[in-house]
């Protein structure tokens, strides 16, 4: 885009109220001390440090700053700027000035606080007719009239308050330089004083020294000073000293009046600043990126203009343009910036729309890779399968239940809960998923249905279509009846399991045969559905050459081999019949399908029971053998149709370039005058595809390949997990069920409702805690685990990187989480 | 005067609400003779007759079922005294 200088300013900060365009560094070989608006941003750090300065200031008083949310503040215009600078200065220098007062104020405080606590102590050292004796120390501040003290020959004393630590260093420092002449008396002060500068409270001792001599006191003195004591004068008449006591205290009230004055009209300010700070903060930082994305820009050559380049969604082109004439217009420019398009070889980002529902199932897609350029994105499939195949591996109503509430209270109060900033990072997980936890809950739900399971216990909606027909005499004699199905099982349960199994001895070895069934079944197809995804990318990208090398042996092989297995578990389900009268027809001489599957493989065949057999239809061994002959020949296929293509269509295609969907060709210039960018080395690396050795293309064909055919294999033993953890999943509750809750079920009456009571408190915490936290987050894995793996292999490249735009809303955010 | 904390009152308040739901309904269903809650009785290993199993199994369902009511009941209670903590420590923070 061409921006005119005056109107960059302002267009930049229209952009980046857009957030649609992502700049590019067109100056990455320029010093970062050397582009053009480093002034600016100096400027707006200064600025920024002015605004670090007051907010510490406000939060040491404690006052709360607001939260601005809705209406946040644009960029400042340069007139605004200039306001915003001296307001900052003014409040900055007032701060400072006020805070230096404070602590001249205080450590004036201090001195008269320990002048009054000398004056008050030293009463004990003094008798009264001593006093008038010690009157030469009374002159000022410890100036002592050295004619009267030789000629008395009296004591002299000064008097002073020193650190508690200091003391025993100091008195041992007297004795010594006074050869024991000296006479210290010392009481220590209860209550601390606090520190001026730091605020700390310390703990201090005042004393007296007696002493004779004027030599004597000079060391004294010196020694004090040594050790930061600070003298006073303190009158030696009693009278004096009370008149000194009242004036210092009326000193200290003043000062304390004072101070407290001072105080006031310190929060009086924070408070007045306070409530616009945010915003200027906000200001501050929009002005910040502005000037930094303005020094990506680079000079026109005839310096009338900025040029700059950015990647921008095609649909949001007109948006641009219109910030870009809003940009201009405000400014009152004649002459209007406008963007020109430009193709180019390099790869774009890749970006894609999400609204709030979809943003939680597109980052998890993108945790394992960003989507290459226009590649099919699986995220919006994944919206059904993730909470489909997390809900078949967790199937509980009472559970699904409880993930459904907590779902849906997420979202209900998404507003409020989207202003909690500091919840930790455990909690924006779980918010930031809650749509998909809610799509758990209601699918758990659904097959907590199907699977018949209440924490453990099945619901006995439609009546039971199992009847007991033993007569009351072999009930009471056997402690273990089998109910054969020929006779006991009337009609079809109409919704799922029926709730007689929960009570059944062998309702495992039912289940795992049916749930191992349903896992085989559903990941069959859940690969198919990945190897038809590649057919929209290789349509997407016009590489209909790979449809039939690639696409059409993979899904062949996939289909002929797996899904022939899918088929026979199905035929098998519907042709054995308890009710039938043909022995082959009926349940005992049904075949496993997985033997089947491995003679299949090995041309191999089995002697089934007696009256059984071997083979469940007509014609099934001529079709098992075309099909693994076709599913073989396929492999080569795979093999080699690829690269032979790759081979005979490279001696045709001497010089064009056009084969690869990501490569457009040709780079226009738009003006003819700026020389634009890099793109041309870049070019060249995509180019490289293209004079890659064959060898290259037949050894990366034969991983491609051998990758595939074992993948096919393993994978749909993988989707085994399906059943492995719904089958824990019911014996963890079965388990939590019969060893807590049945106990407290089993208690005597009217009393053992109180055991009750607590049980059941401890059997909610368990299942919160084991059933729902762990098996709920160990599912969680393992469905994302099958996309990403088992899925996504198929046919997701996975290679780009994404869309950053330039927006002033990514930016606050991502400052505001630091 | 506060017993415990924000988390501790919001932890009881979920508790005591998901107990009553459930109590309420698995003393119903013990109250119907529902067959799937029958290993959750307590009865004995052996009895004499059929009809001493029955008699047995009848009483032991009313039984539970009140047994089940009653704990609701206390559970009642626990919400009562979980919802005033609640309030209390939302009404401190508000101050």
């Amino acid at each position: 885009m061409f921006i005119q200088p005056e109107a960059a300013y302002t267009s930049v900060s229209e952009l980046g109220e857009t957030g649609s365009v992502q700049f590019r560094d067109l100056n990455c070989n320029v010093n970062i001390f050397q582009r053009k608006f480093v002034t600016e941003v100096r400027r707006c750090d200064e600025l920024e440090r002015k605004i670090r300065y007051i907010e510490t200031e406000i939060k040491k008083d404690g006052i709360a700053l607001p939260d601005i949310q809705d209406d946040i503040p644009r960029a400042p215009n340069p007139r605004e700027i200039i306001d915003l600078e001296a307001h900052l200065e003014k409040t900055e220098s007032e701060m400072i000035e006020l805070a230096q007062n404070e602590v001249n104020m205080k450590s004036n405080y201090l001195e008269l606080t320990e002048l009054r606590k000398v004056l008050e102590n030293t009463q004990g050292f003094f008798s009264d007719q001593e006093v008038l004796n010690l009157d030469s120390s009374n002159r000022g501040a410890g100036v002592v009239d050295e004619a009267t003290v030789q000629h008395r020959g009296r004591l002299g004393f000064v008097a002073g308050v020193i650190n508690r630590e200091r003391v025993f260093g100091f008195e041992r420092m007297l004795w010594r330089i006074s050869r024991g002449n000296v006479f210290l008396k010392r009481s220590d002060l209860d209550a601390p004083l606090n520190d001026p500068a730091t605020g700390h409270p310390i703990y201090k001792t005042v004393f007296v020294a007696f002493f004779q001599g004027e030599q004597l006191k000079n060391r004294i003195k010196k020694v004090c000073t040594g050790f930061h004591a600070s003298l006073y004068p303190c009158p030696s008449s009693h009278n004096e000293r009370e008149e000194m006591v009242k004036n210092v205290r009326t000193r200290l009230e003043d000062l304390k009046l004072v101070l407290s004055q001072t105080e006031d009209h310190r929060s009086r300010v924070l408070a007045t600043v306070s409530k616009n700070l945010p915003s200027w903060s906000i200001m501050v930082k929009k002005m910040k990126a502005i000037y930094h994305t303005l020094n990506l820009f680079n000079m026109d050559v005839t310096k009338k203009c900025l040029i700059g380049e950015c990647w921008v969604p095609t649909k949001d082109l007109h948006i641009v343009q219109k910030a870009l004439s809003d940009g201009s217009a405000a400014v009152g420019s004649t002459i209007p910036s406008f963007l020109n398009v430009i193709d180019t070889n390099e790869q774009p980002p890749t970006f894609n729309r999400t609204n709030k529902f979809t943003r939680g199932f597109q980052n998890l897609i993108d945790a394992y890779g960003i989507a290459s350029y226009r590649e099919c994105n699986p995220a919006l499939y994944t919206c059904i399968t993730f909470p489909f195949l997390f809900a078949v591996m967790f199937g509980d109503l009472g559970h699904g239940i409880i993930l459904l509430l907590f779902g849906a209270w997420m979202v209900l109060s998404e507003k409020k809960l989207a202003r909690i900033k500091n919840g930790g990072e455990i909690w924006n997980i779980f918010f930031g998923g809650r749509y998909i936890i809610l799509l758990m809950g209601l699918f758990s739900c659904y097959t907590g249905l199907i699977y018949n399971d209440v924490f453990s216990k099945s619901m006995n909606i439609f009546g039971s279509n199992w009847i007991n027909n033993y007569n009351t005499s072999t009930v009471l004699t056997n402690k273990h009846l089998q109910m054969p199905p020929n006779t006991s099982a009337v009609g079809v349960y109409p919704l799922g399991l029926d709730p007689i199994w929960q009570l059944a001895d062998n309702k495992i070895i039912f289940l795992n045969s049916f749930k191992m069934k349903l896992s085989i079944i559903v990941g069959v197809l859940h690969m198919v559905f990945g190897v038809c995804m590649s057919v929209c990318n290789f349509v997407h990208f016009k590489k209909y050459s790979s449809i039939f090398l690639e696409f059409v042996p993979q899904i062949l092989f996939l289909l002929l081999l797996f899904g022939y297995m899918v088929f026979m578990m199905f035929f098998k389900w519907f042709k054995y019949s308890p009710h039938a009268t043909f022995q082959p027809e009926t349940p005992g001489c049904a075949p496993s399908v997985l033997i089947m599957f491995i003679n299949m493989m090995l041309f191999k065949n089995t002697k089934p029971f007696v009256g059984c057999n071997e083979f469940m239809f007509d014609s099934q061994e001529g079709l098992q053998k075309t099909f693994v002959v076709i599913g073989l020949i396929c492999v080569p296929w795979m093999l080699l149709g690829k690269p032979l293509y790759i081979k005979f269509t490279r001696g045709r295609r001497v010089s064009h370039v056009k084969h690869n969907g990501e490569l457009t060709g040709n780079m226009e210039l738009a003006e003819g005058e700026t020389p634009l960018p890099t793109g041309n080395e870049q070019a060249g690396g995509a180019h490289g595809h293209e004079e890659e050795p064959m060898s290259e293309v037949f050894i990366h064909q034969g991983i491609h390949t051998i990758e595939y055919v074992l993948s096919t294999i393993s994978h749909t033993a993988s989707y085994l997990r399906l059943w492995a953890l719904s089958l824990a999943h019911a014996q963890l509750s079965e388990v939590l069920w019969n060893m807590v809750l049945s106990l407290g079920l089993k208690m005597p009456p009217y009393t053992g409702a109180i055991g009750l009571f607590v049980i059941f408190g401890a059997w909610c915490l368990f299942t919160l805690a084991i059933l729902v936290m762990m098996e709920g987050l160990s599912a969680f894995l393992h469905t994302l685990r099958l996309h990403w793996v088992e899925f996504m292999s198929k046919f997701y490249e996975g290679l780009g990187y994404a869309f950053q735009p330039f927006s002033f809303k990514a930016i606050i955010d991502g400052e505001e989480e630091e | 005067m506060k017993i415990c904390g924000p988390k501790c009152s919001l932890c009881g308040l979920i508790i005591s609400v998901w107990g009553i739901v459930q109590l309420v309904l698995m003393g119903l269903f013990f109250y119907i003779h529902s067959v799937a809650l029958i290993e959750d009785l307590p009865l004995l290993e052996e009895y004499e007759n059929l009809d001493a199993f029955y008699t047995a199994a009848n009483a032991a369902y009313t039984q539970n079922a009140y047994n089940c009511w009653i704990a609701a009941c206390i559970y009642v209670l626990t919400l009562l005294l979980s919802a005033q903590q609640f309030y209390m420590n939302s009404r401190v923070t508000a101050n």
